[in-house]
């Protein structure tokens, strides 16, 4: 079948919104807005028309401004969203590191947090007791196993939330401008991290808004704006026309 | 039928979830508090302390064993109040989670009434000592009363289902359904014998209140001591079905757009 060969297909996705300005959420405004009339949905389009196939192995970053869509599109393919119009699809396992840590509960301590953060990701109980010691060592966090993790700090909440979601050999790992916290060291072994997945055949997808590490982790990239594809190809190509972009603005001002 | 084996095969790998879910509700209800899992059972019994009083002193009543009568109405009560009321913002509260991972949502509602469940066995131990220290007569039938458990237990999961859905839509739900539940308190026979109310308002707690058919069958295991009948019996099953199969259409139409909404 040639569609093996992709890990993703996306394929004329749109995704809509209704905007949140407009959203009724309670019986008084939903009757006021009937009755004014005003009950018209403003739509919003996160993503319109976009479409894009993932060859298995290959790495991609997904760049452009604040609020263009990148991280809806990486929602999308983890099956959190669903498209208004096309279709997505998805040929393996996903490893969605989207927020690090958005499974932890504040009260609970580190050791609990593991084993509910790995089920969240749809890990056995008997699959966390084996890789347990492993996810403690990637974070260096042995010390702190018993603290609640309320007080711990970002960065080795960080830690802890890369280290649960990565200790899988996953099909596909979407990252979404994780290595932001963190100090350098760990976001070094980070990056060493993704790089030992890649060769070993794990297909990526990249946010970041370091062009400099998406160039030196990707190989394809797509440059997103406004919801629609700008550009979309090799990497090189793709970030120096974005750069260009950023030098102009910069000239303008 | 391709569509369901998805479902069942999503379940299964998700069950684990489900018990940490329900590991970290029991963890952290009692942390931190001196006497921990002791509560479950003192706080029902205290209760029932104060409830028994107050309806032996202020208002007459001949019921035999009155503390029994209460209790076995009130511990299905709470255990139906409490784990729909949770189930009713799993969906809303956990919107962080479900807003960066995929996760079969309902997972968190069936959590939040499985949570309850626990605490309603540990009732049984206050419910055991309200039986030694009244020298209530307790038969055999005692034993089946998984039977009405599991029945109340399908029917709230169905109905937090329903709730937890419409929830993330409209959050007025939650205020409204306080007022449901207070009136289902009273509608249904927790402190009185239904034989006190009049004829046409029996009928239709006897027909149309579903806690009715669960406080009935428990009472005749426990306080009782006899086989239910086959109408509250059966009808219990059936509108526990009905509720469970309900909610789930409900909630699995809906739960596509809840991303939009939380």
């Amino acid at each position: 079948m040639a569609n093996e060969n992709y890990a993703v297909e996306v394929d004329h996705v749109t995704i809509r919104f209704n905007m949140a300005s407009e959203k009724v959420d309670n019986l008084k405004e939903y009757v006021i807005k009937l009755i004014k009339k005003q009950l018209t949905f403003q739509e919003f389009f996160a993503l319109q028309d976009v479409s894009f196939k993932v060859k298995k192995g290959e790495a991609w970053g997904l760049i452009g401004v604040n609020g263009s869509g990148k991280s809806t599109m990486l929602k999308a393919i983890s099956g959190i969203l669903k498209p208004y119009k096309g279709s997505i699809k998805v040929h393996g396992e996903i490893a969605p590191l989207i927020e690090l840590g958005a499974g932890f509960d504040p009260d609970l301590t580190a050791r609990e947090n593991i084993y509910l953060n790995g089920t969240v990701l749809g890990h056995s109980k008997k699959y966390m007791d084996e890789h347990f010691s492993e996810i403690v060592d990637f974070a260096e966090l042995w010390d702190f196993l018993d603290t609640p993790i309320k007080n711990f700090s970002s960065g080795m909440k960080a830690r802890l939330g890369f280290s649960v979601a990565t200790m899988v050999d996953p099909d596909i790992l979407i990252c979404d401008e994780v290595l932001s916290v963190g100090d350098f060291l760990f976001q070094q072994k980070c990056m060493d991290r993704m790089s030992n997945m890649l060769s070993g055949g794990t297909t990526l997808l990249f946010v970041s808004h370091n062009v400099e590490q998406v160039k030196k982790l990707c190989d394809h990239a797509i440059w997103l704006e406004k919801g629609k594809v700008r550009a979309c190809g090799e990497v090189n190509e793709v970030c120096d026309q974005y750069m260009e972009l950023a030098k102009m603005n910069k000239s303008k001002r | 039928m391709n569509v369901w084996k998805i479902r069942v095969n999503l379940f299964l790998k998700y069950k684990d979830l489900l018990y940490q879910l329900v590991i970290r509700d029991i963890k952290l209800k009692y942390r931190r508090s001196f006497l921990g899992y002791l509560w479950s059972v003192l706080n029902p019994l205290f209760v029932m302390i104060i409830m028994t009083i107050v309806f032996s002193t202020m208002f007459s009543n001949n019921i035999e064993n009155f503390p029994v009568y209460l209790f076995t109405g009130r511990m299905l009560f709470e255990f139906t109040s409490t784990s729909t009321r949770q189930a009713m913002r799993s969906v809303t509260g956990n919107a962080a989670l479900i807003k960066k991972t995929y996760v079969p949502k309902y997972i968190f509602t069936l959590a939040k009434v499985t949570s309850c469940m626990v605490d309603l066995v540990f009732s049984f131990g206050a419910l055991l000592i309200v039986i030694v220290a009244t020298r209530a007569r307790v038969t055999w039938t005692f034993l089946l009363f998984p039977l009405v458990i599991i029945q109340i237990y399908i029917f709230c999961c169905g109905l937090g289902f329903f709730l937890a859905a419409y929830n993330v839509f409209f959050r007025d739900i939650q205020y409204i359904y306080n007022a449901v539940i207070t009136a289902w308190m009273y509608l249904t026979p927790i402190f009185y014998p239904i034989e006190r109310l009049p004829e046409s308002v029996q009928f239709v707690i006897k027909g149309f209140n579903p806690l009715y058919y669960y406080v009935a069958q428990f009472r005749d295991l426990v306080y009782i001591g006899k086989i239910p009948g086959p109408r509250i019996f059966w009808g219990g099953w059936l509108i526990a079905f009905i509720m469970f199969g309900v909610g789930l259409f409900v909630f699995i139409r809906k739960q596509d757009k809840f991303i939009l909404y939380i």
